[in-house]
Order: C-alpha cells, then sequence, then structure tokens
C-alpha cells in the first residue's frame, strides 16, 4: 500500500471536520473577494457623483463583508489546524502503542534519539502535510479560481496580459524549488558530519589532551565548518535569487495591468473602478502563487516523513503468540505452578553463540543457581524464560509445556526479573515498588509494598529520604546509590508475586551484611516460589538446590554447594578466592 | 549555567525575548562584519523606498492620465516602473545575499569559539557535562540564532522600514487621510500585544508538553523491556495518552489566538480602507483630494498590514534565539579551571626528568578522598608498576600527573619543578600515554598514529607499527596503512586497537611511557604479541605502568601497592612477596585466578 493510502484512514476519520472547514475557506474566500467589488463601486460613484449617505454605506459594506470574511476565517483555522492536531494526536498513540510490542532487539538496533525524532519531528511535518498544507492549498485554489474567473468577467484583455508572466512563477518555483532542495539536503548532511567531528574530539578528549591533539582537532572542525559555511552560501545565493524573482515576476504583471489598463479605462472600456478593483485582485493572487512552492515544500517534507514513521510502524512484534491474548485474559490456561526445565538448550545472538547444550530441570519452590564469567550465558538463560528474545522449540519448558506454546501474558505474569542494572523511572521510590503490581483484586497495595521492601531491605533506606517512600528517585535512578538501585528493583519484582523469579545478579552493589539479611529473609518469604538466581558471589548461591558454573554458554560444573566443594573445581576456587578478598577488605 | 540538570530542562527555559545584555554580547560578534551588516542596511533602505513606489505610480496613472484622458507620458511612467522593478531585484539580492552570508560567517565564528573553548575546559567539567548535551550547543543552539540571522532580524527591520516609508509617503500625500488612514494603528497596537502575551504563554505550555513527551518516550523506550516485563504497556499508554492529551488541547488552545489575531489585521485593515473612503471620498467630492491619492492611500493601506503581523510571528524566533545564546554564552563563560602559567612564570625542567609525587590529596568532589598523602618518586629511566584493588586511586595518579585534574593538596614535580608552572603542551608532550580503553578517530590507520602531529614521517609511523608487530594484521588490510578506521575503530578487535595505541605511543618517542593496561581478555596469540610490543615500548625509557594483574609487573623495578587512597606497600616482587602483606595476599589471589580459570576473572577490574 502507498504511504499516501495508510495515511488516508487517519485523515478520512474528520471528514466531516474537514468539510465544515473548507465550506469556511469557500466563504472567508468569497467574502474577501466581494471587497474590491464594493470599492469599485464607491470609486465609479466618486468620479461621477455620489451623496455622503451612499459613502457610509460604501465604507459600512467593506467593514461588514471584512468581518463576515475574518470570523469565517477563523473558524477555518481553527477548525482545519485543529483538526491536525487530532490526528498529530491519534498518530502519535498508534506510534507509541506499536513501540512498546516491539521486541528488545529492536531497541538494541536502533538508537532511542532515533525514535523520539520519529515521534515529535517527523509526526510534526506529517500534521504540517494534512492541516496547514491543505488549507493553503484549497486558499491558493480557491482564490485563484475565483479571482482569475472575477478578472475575466472585468476585461478580458487585461486578465491575459495579467496572467502572461505567471507561468514564469510556476517554472522559478520548479526550477529553484528542486535546487533549494537538493542543497539543503547537502548542508543537513554536512551538519550530520560537522556534529560527527565534535562528538568524536569530545568523546576522545583524554587522548585529544595527552597527545595534544587540540590544533589538529581544531582545525579538522574549521575545515568541516568552513564546508557547511560554503554549502550555506551556494543556497543563500540560490534564494537570493529565488525570492526576489517572484516580486519581479508580479511586479511585471501589475506593470502590464497598469499600462494596458490606464489606455483601456481611457478608451472607456472599463471604469476607474473597475481598474481599482482589478488591481485589488491582482494583489490577492500574489500571496497564493508565493503559497504554492511554500504547500509544495510542505508536502514533500511530510511525505519523506511519514515514510520515516511507517518504517518504525512496518517493524513487527517479533515476539507472537501462538495463541490468542484473550485465551490468557479469559483464564483458559492452568495456572503456572513453577517448574522449569532447558532441554539441550543452545540460543545464537546476531549469529554469535551464546548458550551451547544447556539441560538444568527445576522443580517448584526450587532455587536454581548461576555462576559463571563475564559473557558466559547466564544473563541469557535467564532472559530467555520471559520471552525477551524467543528460544528455539522444544528447549525451555514451563510446567512441561514448551514456552513458545504459553501466551506472553501468561507467562510474563508468572515471572518476575530483577536485573543487576535495574531501570528504574523517573517517579517516587514507592511508585517504583508499585511497578510490579498487578493492580489487582483487592490485594492492599500498601501492606504489599511494605513487605517487598522490608524483604529488600529498602526500609532500612527509607528513613535518611527526605520524604520516605514518596521521595523521587530522579531520572534513572540517579539519586539513589547502586545497591539501592538493585533493592529497589528486588522489592519491584517481590511485589509482583511471581511463581518464579528471576535475580539476576541483583545483589552484586549491595554489601554483604545486608546481603545475608535479604537472602535469609527471601528464603523465609519465598517457600513455594521458584527462584534462578545469577551472583558472583559465593555466600549468595550456597543454599542453591542445584548450582550450574557456566563458561562460555557451557555448563562446566554443576551440584549443590557441598558437592562442587567436594569436586575441587572452578567452583572451590572461587570460593577460595572469596575468603582471600574478604581477608583483604578487612585490610 | 551549564547545570547538571536532565536535558530536557533547557528546552523548557524560554526567557525574555530581548534582553540587552545578550543582545550586546551578540553584536560583538557582528562587529567584525560591520561593513557587510552597513551594505546590506543600505540596501534594505533602498529597497524600502522602491516597493513604495507602484501604488504612487498608480496615483500618477490615474490623477495624470486617466483622469485627463492624456496618453502622452504613460509609456515613459512604463518605463519609470521597469527600472522600479529591475532596481528592486538587484538591491533585494545583494540584500539577501549579504545579509545571510554574514549570518553564515558569525555563526562560523561562534562555533569557532565554542569549539576552542571546549579544547580548552578540563576533564572535570566532561565529567560533570555529559557529550550530548555538549552537541547540542555547537549544534543545536547555534542552528537557533542561525535561524535569527536568517529569517528574524532581516525582515523586522525590512518590515520596520517598509512601515515607516509608508507613513511618511502618506503625510506628504494627504496628512489629513494619513491621520484617518494610521488612526486604526492604536487598535492594532492593542490586538497584537494580547496576541503577544496570549500567544507567549500558550507558546511555552506547548514547548513544556512537548518537553514532556520527550523526557517520556526517552524514558519508556530506554526502559521497554522493564515496561514488558511488568505488562505495563496498558498502564504506561495511558500515562502517556494523558500528555498526549494535554499537548493536544494545549495546541488547540494556542490556535484560537492565531486565529483570532490574523483576521483581525484584516478587519482592522478593511476598517481603514472604509475610513479612507469615508473621509476621503468627502474630500474627493468637495475637490481636496484626488481621486488618484484616494486609490493610493487604498493601495498602500494593504501593504501596511501585512509587515505587521510578520513582525509578530518573529517574535518566536527572537524569543528562542535569545533562550539558546544565553546557554552558548553560558558555555562560553565557563572558566578554564587547568591552563598553562603565564609565560612569565612557566618554567621548564632542566634535568633528566625525576618525578616526584609528594604528599598529594586528590578528590573528585568534595571530601571524598581517592588519594590520601601519596609521596613516592620515579628516577628516570626506573620502571615503576601500580597495582592496587579497583578504585584504589591508581588511574588518578595518571589523571594527575598528566594535569587532566588538579592535586587537591601537595605537588608534582618533575626535576624538581611544580607541574603546575610548565605549559600544558610541555608537560602532556613528555607522556606517552597508553589507555585501557583505546580511543580511535575516523581516518586512516597512519592517521591514528601519528595523530596528526607533522613532524612525524611516513618511515616513522611504519617503523612504529613495525616496532610493536602491529604490522602484521595492518599488512592484511586493503590499502595498509591507508586503510580508513571507521567510527571509533568498530572494525578492529581489541587486541589489534592495543596493538595500534602502541604504535602511537612508540611513534610519538616519549621520556615517559605511561600504560593504563588493558584488562579485556585477547586470545592467546595477540596476548604474545602484545606483550612483546610492551618490552619494545619499554626499552630504555621510564614507564609507569597501572596493572592489573601482577604477572605484568613482576619484573618491573619497583612496585607500589595502593589500598583504600593510600600509598600501602613498595619495593620489587621479591621483597614485596617476603613482607607477607597485601601484595602477598593479592599475588595468591590471582594465583587462585589462574588456577580457577575465567570464572573470577571477571571480579578484576573495570574502572
Amino acid at each position: 500500500m502507498s504511504p499516501f493510502a495508510r495515511l488516508r484512514p487517519h485523515v478520512l476519520r474528520y471528514r466531516g471536520q474537514f468539510a465544515v472547514g473548507l465550506v469556511c475557506l469557500g466563504l472567508a474566500t468569497f467574502f474577501s473577494l466581494l471587497g474590491p467589488w464594493v470599492l469599485r463601486y464607491a470609486i465609479d460613484d466618486l468620479t461621477a457623483d455620489v451623496t455622503r449617505a451612499k459613502l457610509g454605506r460604501y465604507a459600512g459594506g467593506l467593514l461588514a463583508l471584512a468581518l463576515a470574511g475574518g470570523v469565517f476565517r477563523f473558524l477555518m483555522r481553527r477548525i482545519i489546524v485543529g483538526v491536525s492536531r487530532a490526528i498529530e494526536y491519534d498518530l502519535r498513540n498508534v506510534f507509541f502503542g506499536h513501540v512498546q510490542r516491539l521486541p528488545l532487539a529492536y531497541f538494541h538496533a536502533n538508537r532511542t534519539g532515533d525514535l523520539m525524532s520519529r515521534a515529535t519531528n517527523d509526526l510534526n511535518a506529517v500534521r504540517m502535510m494534512v492541516g496547514p498544507a491543505i488549507m493553503y492549498m484549497a486558499n491558493t485554489g480557491m482564490v485563484f479560481v475565483v479571482s482569475v474567473g472575477l478578472m475575466l468577467s472585468i476585461d478580458p484583455v487585461l486578465t491575459v496580459a495579467a496572467l502572461l508572466p505567471l507561468p514564469l512563477v510556476s517554472v522559478a518555483v520548479k526550477r529553484f524549488g528542486s535546487a533549494i532542495y537538493r542543497q539543503s539536503e547537502r548542508i543537513q548532511a554536512q551538519l550530520a558530519t560537522l556534529s560527527a567531528v565534535v562528538q568524536e574530539s569530545l568523546a576522545g578528549v583524554r587522548v585529544v589532551r595527552a597527545y595534544g591533539r587540540e590544533a589538529v582537532e581544531t582545525a579538522r572542525f574549521r575545515r568541516e565548518n568552513q564546508e557547511y559555511l560554503e554549502r550555506n552560501g551556494a543556497l543563500i545565493r540560490l534564494q537570493a535569487l529565488f525570492f526576489p524573482s517572484l516580486g519581479f515576476i508580479l511586479g511585471l504583471a501589475s506593470l502590464l495591468v497598469l499600462w494596458l489598463g490606464a489606455r483601456h479605462v481611457i478608451e472607456g472600456r472599463i471604469t476607474v473602478g473597475q481598474f481599482v478593483q482589478f488591481n485589488a485582485y491582482l494583489v490577492m493572487l500574489s500571496w497564493p502563487m508565493i503559497a504554492f512552492g511554500f504547500v509544495t515544500n510542505l508536502f514533500q517534507r511530510g511525505l519523506a516523513a511519514w515514510r520515516r514513521m511507517l518504517d518504525v510502524l512496518d517493524a513487527v512484534p517479533a515476539i507472537v503468540d501462538a495463541e490468542t491474548e484473550s485465551d490468557a485474559a479469559t483464564g483458559g490456561v492452568a495456572p503456572i505452578r513453577g517448574r522449569l526445565e532447558f532441554r539441550n538448550l543452545s540460543f545464537a545472538y546476531n549469529g554469535h553463540p551464546v548458550l551451547d547444550g544447556v539441560s538444568a530441570t527445576v522443580e517448584p519452590g526450587q532455587t536454581l543457581a548461576l555462576v559463571g564469567p563475564t559473557g558466559s550465558g547466564k544473563s541469557t538463560l535467564i532472559s530467555l524464560l520471559p520471552r525477551l528474545f524467543d528460544p528455539p522449540r522444544g528447549t525451555v519448558f514451563i510446567d512441561e509445556q514448551d514456552i513458545l506454546d504459553l501466551p506472553i501474558l501468561t507467562l510474563r505474569r508468572a515471572i518476575a526479573v530483577a536485573p543487576q542494572e535495574p531501570f528504574l523511572f523517573s517517579q517516587t521510590v514507592a511508585e517504583n515498588v508499585l511497578f510490579g503490581a498487578d493492580g489487582a483484586e483487592g490485594v492492599d497495595l500498601a501492606e504489599t509494598t511494605e513487605r517487598a521492601m522490608a524483604i529488600a531491605r529498602l526500609d532500612k533506606d527509607l528513613a535518611d529520604f527526605p520524604q520516605g517512600a514518596d521521595t523521587g528517585v530522579g531520572e534513572r535512578g540517579v539519586t539513589l546509590s547502586g545497591g539501592q538501585k538493585q533493592r529497589a528493583s528486588l522489592a519491584r519484582a517481590l511485589v509482583a508475586d511471581p511463581r518464579i523469579l528471576l535475580l539476576d545478579d541483583v545483589l552484586s552493589a549491595v554489601d554483604a551484611f545486608t546481603e545475608d539479611e535479604i537472602l535469609r529473609a527471601l528464603r523465609d518469604e519465598t517457600g513455594s516460589r521458584t527462584c534462578v538466581i545469577v551472583s558472583h558471589r559465593v555466600s549468595t548461591v550456597r543454599h542453591a538446590n542445584l548450582i550450574l558454573v557456566l563458561d562460555a554458554g557451557r555448563v562446566v560444573e554443576r551440584g549443590t554447594h557441598d558437592e562442587l566443594l567436594a569436586h575441587d573445581g572452578r567452583y572451590a576456587g572461587l570460593h577460595r578466592k572469596q575468603l582471600l578478598e574478604q581477608a583483604l577488605e578487612g585490610a | 549555567m551549564v547545570t547538571d540538570g536532565p536535558a530536557s530542562t533547557d528546552d523548557e527555559v524560554l526567557g525574555k525575548a530581548y534582553d540587552a545584555r545578550l543582545m550586546r554580547r551578540l553584536l560583538q560578534f557582528m562587529y567584525p562584519h560591520r561593513v557587510s551588516i552597513g551594505r546590506a542596511f543600505a540596501a534594505i533602505v533602498g529597497l524600502s523606498v522602491l516597493q513604495l513606489a507602484p501604488p504612487y505610480l498608480t496615483k500618477i496613472a490615474i490623477d495624470a492620465h486617466i483622469a485627463t484622458g492624456e496618453l502622452d507620458g504613460l509609456d515613459g511612467l512604463a518605463m519609470v516602473f521597469v527600472v522600479v522593478l529591475v532596481l528592486s531585484y538587484v538591491l533585494e539580492y545583494v540584500q539577501t545575499y549579504t545579509l545571510q552570508v554574514t549570518g553564515q560567517r558569525i555563526i562560523f565564528d561562534l562555533r569557532m569559539r565554542i569549539n576552542a573553548h571546549l579544547q580548552r575546559l578540563d576533564l572535570s567539567f566532561y565529567d560533570r557535562n555529559p557529550v550530548g548535551r555538549l552537541m547540542t550547543r555547537v549544534t543545536t543552539d547555534v542552528d537557533t540564532l542561525n535561524e535569527l540571522f536568517a529569517s528574524g532580524v532581516v525582515s523586522v527591520f525590512r518590515d520596520i522600514f517598509m512601515l515607516i516609508g509608508i507613513a511618511v509617503v502618506l503625510f506628504i500625500m494627504d496628512w489629513r487621510l494619513a491621520i484617518v488612514a494610521l488612526s486604526v494603528l492604536p487598535l492594532i497596537a492593542l490586538v497584537t500585544q494580547w496576541f503577544r502575551t496570549h500567544a507567549r504563554e500558550s507558546y511555552r505550555q506547548v514547548r513544556g508538553l512537548i518537553a514532556q513527551i520527550n523526557a517520556f518516550l526517552q524514558e519508556n523506550i530506554t526502559g521497554m523491556s522493564t515496561v514488558q516485563l511488568f505488562r505495563r504497556e496498558a498502564r504506561q499508554f495511558e500515562q502517556f495518552d494523558g500528555i498526549n492529551t494535554a499537548h493536544r488541547d494545549a495546541t488547540v488552545a494556542s490556535i484560537f489566538y492565531y486565529a483570532v489575531f490574523y483576521p483581525a489585521i484584516e478587519v482592522l485593515g478593511a476598517l481603514a480602507v472604509a475610513a479612507i473612503l469615508w473621509f476621503g471620498g468627502a474630500w474627493t467630492l468637495q475637490g481636496s483630494l484626488e481621486l488618484g491619492s484616494l486609490v493610493a492611500f487604498v493601495l498602500y493601506s494593504q501593504r501596511f498590514f501585512r509587515p505587521i503581523s510578520d513582525l509578530s510571528e518573529k517574535f518566536n524566533i527572537l524569543q528562542s534565539a535569545m533562550a539558546s545564546s544565553e546557554r552558548i554564552f553560558a558555555l562560553l563563560d565557563t572558566p578554564v579551571a587547568i591552563e598553562s602559567p603565564p609565560p612569565a612564570v612557566a618554567a621548564s625542567p632542566e634535568g633528566p626528568g625525576h618525578i616526584r609525587f609528594e604528599h598529594v590529596w586528590f578528590a573528585y568532589r568534595d571530601e571524598h578522598y581517592v588519594l590520601e598523602d601519596v609521596t613516592f618518586e620515579v628516577a628516570p629511566g626506573q620502571r615503576v608498576g601500580i597495582v592496587g584493588a579497583t578504585g584504589a586511586g591508581k588511574t588518578t595518579l595518571i589523571n594527575l600527573l598528566m594535569r587532566f585534574y588538579e592535586v587537591s593538596r601537595g605537588r608534582i614535580t618533575i626535576d624538581g619543578v611544580d607541574i603546575r608552572n610548565m605549559p600544558l603542551s610541555a608537560l602532556r608532550s613528555r607522556f606517552g600515554l597508553v589507555l585501557q580503553d583505546v580511543y580511535l578517530f575516523s581516518g586512516t590507520v597512519s592517521d591514528n598514529v601519528r595523530l596528526g602531529n607533522d613532524q612525524i614521517s611516513d618511515e616513522d609511523v611504519g617503523r612504529a607499527v613495525a616496532g610493536v608487530h602491529a604490522d602484521h594484521f595492518i599488512d592484511a588490510l586493503p590499502d595498509g596503512l591507508s586503510s580508513p578506521v571507521a567510527e571509533r575503530g568498530a572494525t578492529f578487535s581489541t587486541g589489534q586497537r592495543q596493538l595500534l595505541s602502541f604504535a602511537r605511543a612508540l611513534a610519538y618517542q616519549p621520556d615517559v611511557l605511561v600504560l593504563d593496561e588493558a584488562t579485556s581478555s585477547v586470545d592467546t596469540e595477540t596476548e604474545q604479541l602484545i606483550q612483546d610490543a610492551l618490552h619494545v615500548l619499554m626499552a630504555d625509557r621510564t614507564t609507569i605502568a597501572i596493572a592489573h594483574r601482577l604477572s605484568t609487573v613482576q619484573d618491573m623495578d619497583t612496585i607500589l601497592l595502593f589500598h583504600k587512597a593510600r600509598l600501602r606497600e613498595q619495593g620489587s616482587h621479591q621483597e614485596l612477596l617476603a613482607q607477607r602483606g597485601l601484595y602477598h595476599t593479592l599475588y595468591q589471589l590471582q594465583y587462585q585466578e589462574q588456577e580457577a580459570g575465567p570464572v573470577v576473572a571477571e571480579s578484576a577490574e573495570a574502572v
């Protein structure tokens, strides 16, 4: 479907209002074109003889016409531009709603700034196209047709003379327009280059300073800046030639009208009043002529922007449910008990193998711990469970059902994740914790929140915050320490009351003593909850029912804490090392 | 002020449309271009006069020819008209071109100034200000000012000249009718004032809501996986819809002011024409006014009202330009904390290069000292290894030695000269810095070795590259040393980037080699290459190496062990082991690490 066809339904929703707006536009044009008509009779009467009263009627008529025109112009603008704002609002919601459904991988491949720009700058260009551009276009067309008609009725020869130079306008608009467009593109490209140079020299500031490269960077910047200046100069030359040429062409038209019109008056073919009326129409035509180029530009930009928005709207939500979401909503699926199984799971991301033949089973209520170096695949394993990425079919099971067959909402309702680098929203502590709550059936939110914060030992910190739990955490939680952020995220996961709790190294920035408290509280509280814990610390994982040591995506050791110590392999080495580290910490 | 607040708040600040202090500073940038600006202004004045001509020529046509039926001279009148048109074209070209190009030159100067200032500001400034925000200063804010020159100022002056010109001509033609025509001006002033106040207020509201939309999108797109995991899509959408609705309503409200303003100006224009007709008509009947003058008045009044609505629109441009220049000047006013000493005080060490840290204290902020009372020295030719856990202040030592930051207390000397008394370039050129996070610039491979230093010949580059064994992989590239390097060297492996940074250090032949050792694991083959290259680099050269693996410092002359901001142990590998202190524990730890394999490697460093 063409981009225009895709936009049509969003516009046609408001066809009623558009119709009313266009009627207003027509009436406004009608009244403003009547003005010169009155002027004509007034002037013709002045050359003959006229009473004061008649003069008053003309003056009053002019004013009344202007008022009527003004009222409809007001309505036209309100309605049409208002509709464009409504369309903008619709499209922005559609856009955001779609973005919300896109998979994680999409956000890795596309920069946030780029998506934001499409939801704001591009959307605004689209709005200009469906509102003001349509309005100007209709106005231009209507004024042109009606005033040319009126001019013809006054003096056909003079009209032809006046319109003679006008084709030059569209030639000029076309020729200069495309040249200006091309040059603007070149300027935008150079601006991007210039930005890249600044970006690079600022991001590499330490190397720049250490090697005394300031002068080189300045020279490089000067070069790109100079090029930018020159490209702008070329555009300015085009514009400086283009804009006066419109005035020149219109001037030619009024020159012809003056020269030929004066003769026609003297020859008695038209009256002085008609001559003035004719001149007034010519002035009225000048704006639509200029607007023509402007409107073309609006359409071009709007269409390009809409295409960029469609790029995003066409991105397919990669995770599609095998069943419909409504099944989950009606509770057609048995509640999840929390048995996890990985069957010879291998997984590659962007062509890089991350997991290789991982198998493990966790019974409901048990705890599985994952240990291993960065990049060994621990976090990936965890992210497959809530289907942030889709595992291959037949590898990951919950309650002996392939997770690919579980409705995504059911699945995610059963699982809560607390990641190592949690993302907090710029709201209060309490709001961030409540983020995990389902907002459902008669649960005392305040109490749930309080209990979750107690388990995560966030209650201790609240006393230090100026407004307790109602203290704002700042953008991404900047006002909290790393440990506080992690514990807030843990509380958020607990509030969700999940069957399966995934803790991805969530206590790495928490001190050993607090960690111990939290772990104990968690063990008391979890009871029947299935847990998967990623950690570097032996102290965190020692009580797990099963510990997997991962390396390069493979399970290299497995067993309980005692079994692994007896095995005297990597896990045992890690254990010894941490004892030494504790000794060093105490030094 | 360049503050630490989130970037979005920048957009919400909307200052006054005119600020004398800012204007004066902007004028300073215009001063060097005063001749071109003068020329453009002369063109504007000439143009305004020319644009007054057509209605006047119409008046003559009516009074001298149409009314009298006299055709002679009409051709002459037409010729005058042609001349006016051609002259207008030329003057308008001169004016547009000169003024806009001058504007661009001013913008060029401004950009150079900002860039130059950024090149001088110290690193602690960069800690406080994210690169993204600084970029906004150099690009977006400067462009807003550009807009001021491109469309704002020019047409404002033109409009004003037009208004004055029309008023003057009207008074010359007939002062009575001029008063009649201009009597609507107070009404126009009232309407404009009403519009300006409300449009500004609603503009501010809309801008604030746009900032909110941006902030919301920014947060929700970055945190999308959190939203999805907690199934908050619907509720976040509701919030978004709330802001989106508020934005729509605010914009719809602002349409009202525009929708009233433009027609109102037109109605007032019609009022003026009606008044001209009423009074002027009467005077024409009395015979005290020529018909042509009456028509000219009507034509002039049409031209009179367009500039007024233009002027009001320019107001927003002026307003955001002021806000942008405020931010730009705040950046330019940020004092440079670390500078070369004035030439009078500048000293240069005359000796072999004996480095001393004397009771050095340092805190990045407040009283959180990362170095406390550190004293040690590095003799010329000595090789010193620095070890310690994360946060022990190792990298800070380098930052202070190269004067990226200023010591809080104590001093650092080279041959007895305080480094604060040395010109920055002289100080920094003594060191060859190799960072763990290798930064490559876009350009060619040899550009990245040479880093713009013309003193380094192609042969030197070739020798340096061969010296650190980087020639193996470089020769394999399609264009060898002239092969392009992508942004940040994305196409090279970590090991290759490391070798390139060694070649860079070797090509500069520094007196002192400063190494911040890489922790990222590379394959054993590359590891061997890197070790060999390091030996080449360190040969006959004072070396200060921050090591994360003890194996790399074992054969150093001296090892300094930092722990919790203090220098705790000092001596050779054997001496320190014999002490059975912290170094011994650290050594055991790393021994464990080798035994245990990569499981524990990650708890090493991430400075």
